[in-house]
C-alpha cells in the first residue's frame, strides 16, 4: 500500500485534535476527568496499551430522544472495541468517546456500530464541540456568585431596614461585611456588562451595557464611600440584586442560542458525506467528506452526492444539481465536466478529482457575492441598543440635573451626589435591559420546540422588520424531488410492471414512479435481470420480449411524441406510456403563502429554474410576481433593489445559488435540507416538510418585538413612577431594592407568556 | 448580641457552603446534560465502571 493508514491518519488529525483543544481549556474536564480515571477503574489490561495523551471524538447522534436510546448509544459504544468509555449528552444529542486504542476503534467505525444499533451518527468538527459551552460555564459561575451574594447582602439589609439605630455599631458592622461582599462579586460577576460597554464606548457608540456598568459601579463605590463615613446611603443590595437579574437574563439568552447553534451544526455534520478516496495503488479509503483536499481522486457512487468540488475524470453520468443552481433537469456530464459538492450522481458511478475552487467557478462566484453581502449586515444596530442610545444620555443628563439643582438649592456636594447617584440606580435600565432578552428567551425556546432553529442573536428582530418575503422555488416552495403528475391516466398493471423495473435505480423518475407505485399498491416487487444503461434508462428482457423504462430515445418512441413527457415505457405488445413529472410543491406551501399575504407582505418568487417549471409553481403557490433563470449575481440585485427602495427583505431559500441571496437579504429562513452554505448564511433553520414553518417563524419575530416593546413600556413606566422620588430626596435604599426587583420580574412574567401563545400573524 | 458573632459566620458559611457546592458541580461537568441526568437517575443498573466519574 502506497499510503499506509491514510485513513487513521487522517483520521487522527479530525478526531484526535478535539483531545488536544479539550486537554487545553479547562472546559475539558469532564472529558480529561473520565479519561484520567477510566483506565483504573477500567482494568489493568485496558491501561497498558493507553498513550499518554487521550483522544476522544464525539458524534452527533440523530434519534437519540429518551433515556433508553441514551443507554443503548452508550452501551453499544463501550462495546465496541478500542473504546475506553462514552457519555452520551442527551439534551445536546451528541457523544463523547474516549478512545483506548485509538488504532482499532476510529470514528467511522463506531458511526458503524450505532447504525448496527439503530442510530444515525456523524462525526462533529472539533471547533463545532467546545463552541459556546466556555462560556455558558462561565456565566453560570457568575451568576451563582451573584445570586450568593445577593442573598447575604439582602440578609443584612433586612436586618438594617429592620429597624437598628443609625449609628448602632451593629449598622456599621453589617455594611462592612456587605462591602466585604458586594465589592469582589461586583468585580468579577460585572464583567461580561464591563468589557461590552468598554468595547461600545471605544467605537464612540453607547448600548444598554453602559449605563448597566455605570449604576453597578457607581453605587457600589457611592456605598463604599458612605459606609466609611458611616452614612446610611448604602446601596450594596441594590447594586448587587441587579447584577444578579442581569445575568440571568444574558445567560438565558446566551443559552438557548448555544443550543439551537448546537443543533444546528448536528444537522449539518448528520448531513455530511463520506469519500471514497482512491489511492494511488487502487486501494480506496473512506474518509469525512470535509477532510477531501484537492487533487484526490474519488469514486462516487449512483445516488451519492459529490462529496467535494472537482472535475469528472472517469466516467459519464446525469447529475441533479438542484441543490446548486436550482435546476431540477438532471444534467448530462462527461470526463472534464465540473461538479458541485451536494449534486447528486443519478446515473453510474464515476471517478472524480477534488480541485480547489477556482477563480471562475460558480462556487468561487458566490463565495465573493457571500462576502460582499455579509458584510452589509453587519451594520445592524439592535432594539435594546437603539434604546439605550435614547435612554442612556437622558438617564445621565437627569442625574447630573438633579446634581446640580440641589447643589444650588445648597445641600452640599457630597448630598447632591448621593441623590445623583440614588437617580442613577433608580433608572438603571435593569427591567429596560432585561426587556427585550427575556422575550428573545421566551421566544427562541418556542420555536425551539416547534423545529425551529434561531441562529443569529438579533435574527427576530431582523425578522420581524420584514415586508417582502422573496422564495426560491426547488427545495424550498416545491418539496424537491419530482413526483408523478400524471399518475391517473396510468393503469394498475402498467404502473406495477413500471415500477418494477423503476425499482432498481435511483433517478429521480424512476423514484417517482416507484413512490406512485408503493402509494398505489402499498408495496413494490422489484423485476430480476433489470440492465441500467446511463443517462438513457432501464431495460429487462422477458419471454414475452424486451421491456424498457427511459428516455424517449431509449424507448424509441416516435419523434412527434418525444416531447410530451420525460419518462417512457414501452413493452412488447402495447403502445408507448408516457410518464409526466412535477416538483410538487411543499403540501402547505400555498396555504403558508396565502397566510403571508393575508399579513400584507408582498411575495416574490425568484427561481434558478425555467420558466415554465417556476411558473407552473409560482400559479399552483398563488405567487403572481415571478422570475425564473437567475444567476446567484441576478437574485442578489433584485434583492438590492428592493432594499434600495426602502423596503426590508426576507429571503427563504435553499440552494447554494441562494446563498449569497440569504446573505443578503435583511432576514433569512432556510430549510434543513438546505445545502450547508445557505444553512450557515441563515438566521434560522426549519426542520420538517412544513413551509408554516417560515409563518410561526414570523408570527413569532412580530409578537415578539411588540412584547419586547410592552416591556419597555412597563420599565419606563416604572422609571417615571420612581424617578420623581428619586430627584426629591425620597429614595431610601429599601424602595431602591423594592423597585427594581419588581419591575425586573413583572417584565420577565410578561416575557414568558410568549412560550405558549397561540399565535396568528397578523400584517 | 454575641449571639451575632456566631450566627453572622454561621449564615455565611453555609451560603458560602452551597456556593462552593453548586461551583464544584459546574465544574464537574453536572451541568452539561440535565436532560440525561434526568433519566440516569432512573436507572436500575450501576453504570459501567468506564463511565463512572
Amino acid at each position: 500500500m502506497d499510503r499506509p493508514g491514510a485513513l487513521s491518519e487522517s483520521e487522527t488529525s479530525a478526531a484526535y485534535s478535539t483531545g488536544n483543544t479539550a486537554s487545553a481549556g479547562s472546559s475539558a474536564c469532564c472529558t480529561m476527568r473520565a479519561a484520567a480515571t477510566s483506565p483504573a477503574l477500567g482494568g489493568a489490561a485496558k491501561a497498558a496499551s493507553i498513550p499518554p495523551a487521550l483522544q476522544t471524538v464525539t458524534l452527533a447522534v440523530e434519534n437519540m430522544v429518551c433515556g433508553g436510546c441514551m443507554r443503548k448509544v452508550e452501551q453499544a459504544l463501550i462495546a465496541a472495541p478500542g473504546v475506553a468509555s462514552a457519555r452520551a449528552n442527551l439534551s445536546a444529542k451528541r457523544v463523547t468517546v474516549v478512545f483506548a486504542d485509538r488504532q482499532e476503534a476510529g470514528a467511522m467505525r463506531l458511526i458503524d456500530t450505532l447504525a448496527g444499533v439503530g442510530f444515525r451518527a456523524a462525526e462533529l468538527a472539533p471547533e463545532a464541540i467546545e463552541a459556546g459551552r466556555d462560556d455558558s460555564r462561565r456565566f453560570l459561575a457568575r451568576v451563582a456568585v451573584a445570586g450568593f451574594a445577593a442573598m447575604n447582602i439582602m440578609l443584612f439589609s433586612v436586618s438594617v431596614w429592620a429597624g437598628s439605630e443609625a449609628g448602632d455599631p451593629i449598622h456599621k458592622l453589617f455594611f462592612w461585611l456587605s462591602a466585604a461582599i458586594a465589592l469582589p462579586t461586583v468585580a468579577y460577576a460585572g464583567q461580561p456588562f464591563y468589557s461590552s460597554a468598554w468595547a461600545a464606548l471605544k467605537r464612540g457608540r453607547l448600548n444598554m451595557d453602559v449605563p448597566i456598568s455605570l449604576a453597578i459601579i457607581l453605587s457600589a463605590t457611592m456605598s463604599l464611600y458612605q459606609t466609611i463615613r458611616g452614612g446610611d446611603q448604602v446601596y450594596f443590595d441594590a447594586s448587587v440584586t441587579l447584577l444578579f437579574f442581569l445575568l440571568i437574563g444574558r445567560y438565558l439568552d446566551q443559552r438557548v442560542r448555544t443550543r439551537a447553534r448546537g443543533a444546528a451544526e448536528n444537522i449539518l455534520s448528520l448531513k455530511a458525506q463520506w469519500a471514497y478516496v482512491i489511492a494511488s495503488d487502487g486501494s480506496v479509503e473512506r474518509l469525512p467528506s470535509r477532510l477531501v483536499e484537492p487533487g484526490m481522486r474519488i469514486a462516487v457512487a449512483a445516488g451519492e452526492r459529490f462529496p467535494a468540488d472537482g472535475v469528472i475524470v472517469h466516467g459519464t453520468t446525469s447529475i441533479d444539481e438542484s441543490l446548486i443552481t436550482g435546476e431540477t433537469m438532471p444534467r448530462q456530464t462527461g470526463i472534464n465536466a465540473t461538479v458541485y459538492a451536494g449534486s447528486v450522481n443519478l446515473g453510474a458511478p464515476v471517478e472524480m478529482e477534488a480541485r480547489a475552487a477556482e477563480a471562475d467557478t460558480l462556487l468561487a462566484q458566490i463565495a465573493r457575492l457571500m462576502e460582499t453581502a455579509e458584510q452589509a449586515r453587519g451594520r445592524y444596530v439592535r432594539l435594546a441598543d437603539r434604546a439605550a442610545q435614547f435612554y442612556a444620555p437622558a438617564v445621565h443628563t437627569l442625574a447630573a440635573l438633579a446634581f446640580i439643582g440641589w447643589m444650588f438649592a445648597g445641600a452640599g456636594w457630597e448630598y447632591s451626589l448621593t441623590i445623583a447617584i440614588a437617580v442613577l440606580i433608580i433608572t438603571c435600565p435593569c427591567a429596560l435591559a432585561l426587556a427585550v432578552p427575556a422575550v428573545q428567551v421566551a421566544a427562541s425556546a418556542r420555536l425551539f420546540d416547534r423545529g425551529i432553529l434561531l441562529k443569529a442573536a438579533d435574527g427576530l428582530e431582523r425578522l420581524a422588520e420584514t415586508g417582502i418575503a422573496v422564495f426560491d422555488k426547488t427545495g424550498t416552495l416545491t418539496a424537491g424531488v419530482p413526483s408523478l403528475a400524471n399518475g391517473a391516466a396510468i393503469g394498475d398493471a402498467d404502473l406495477r410492471a413500471a415500477a418494477a423495473l423503476a425499482s432498481l435505480s435511483r433517478h429521480p423518475y424512476a423514484q417517482a414512479v416507484v413512490a406512485a407505485a408503493k402509494q398505489r399498491f402499498g408495496s413494490v416487487q422489484a423485476a430480476s435481470g433489470v440492465e441500467e444503461a446511463t443517462g438513457a434508462g432501464l431495460r429487462r428482457v422477458t419471454e414475452a420480449g424486451e421491456e424498457r423504462l427511459g428516455s424517449a430515445s431509449w424507448c424509441a418512441v416516435p419523434q412527434a411524441l418525444a416531447d410530451s413527457a420525460s419518462l417512457w415505457y414501452v413493452r412488447p405488445g402495447s403502445a408507448p406510456l408516457a410518464f409526466q413529472f412535477e416538483d410538487k410543491l411543499r403540501e402547505d406551501a400555498a396555504q403558508a403563502i396565502a397566510a403571508l399575504r393575508r399579513a400584507q407582505y408582498r411575495i416574490l418568487l425568484l427561481s434558478g429554474d425555467r420558466s415554465e417549471a417556476v411558473a407552473a409553481a409560482a400559479e399552483a403557490a398563488g405567487i403572481s410576481d415571478w422570475h425564473a433563470a437567475l444567476k446567484p449575481q441576478e437574485k442578489i440585485e433584485r434583492i438590492e433593489a428592493l432594499k434600495a427602495q426602502g423596503h426590508r427583505v426576507l429571503m427563504v431559500g435553499d440552494g447554494l445559488n441562494d446563498a449569497p441571496a440569504l446573505a443578503a437579504a435583511n432576514a433569512s429562513v432556510s430549510p434543513s435540507t438546505a445545502a450547508d452554505v445557505s444553512q450557515t448564511a441563515s438566521d434560522a433553520v426549519f426542520q420538517g416538510s412544513k413551509l408554516m414553518a417560515v409563518v410561526e417563524l414570523l408570527a413569532t419575530a412580530r409578537k415578539t418585538r411588540s412584547m419586547a416593546f410592552q416591556n419597555f413600556a412597563i420599565a419606563i413606566g416604572y422609571n417615571m413612577l420612581f424617578v420623581p422620588l428619586a430627584v426629591a430626596g425620597l429614595v431610601t435604599p429599601l424602595i431602591a431594592a423594592i423597585a427594581m426587583s419588581t419591575s425586573s420580574i413583572i417584565v420577565t412574567v410578561n416575557a414568558l407568556r410568549l412560550r405558549t401563545a397561540k399565535l396568528e400573524l397578523a400584517s | 448580641m454575641t449571639s451575632l458573632a456566631w450566627l453572622v459566620p454561621i449564615a455565611l458559611g453555609l451560603g458560602g457552603l452551597g456556593l462552593a457546592a453548586f461551583l464544584w458541580a459546574l465544574q464537574s461537568g453536572q451541568y452539561e446534560d440535565l436532560e440525561g441526568a434526568a433519566y440516569r437517575a432512573l436507572e436500575d443498573e450501576p453504570p459501567a465502571p468506564s463511565e463512572r466519574r
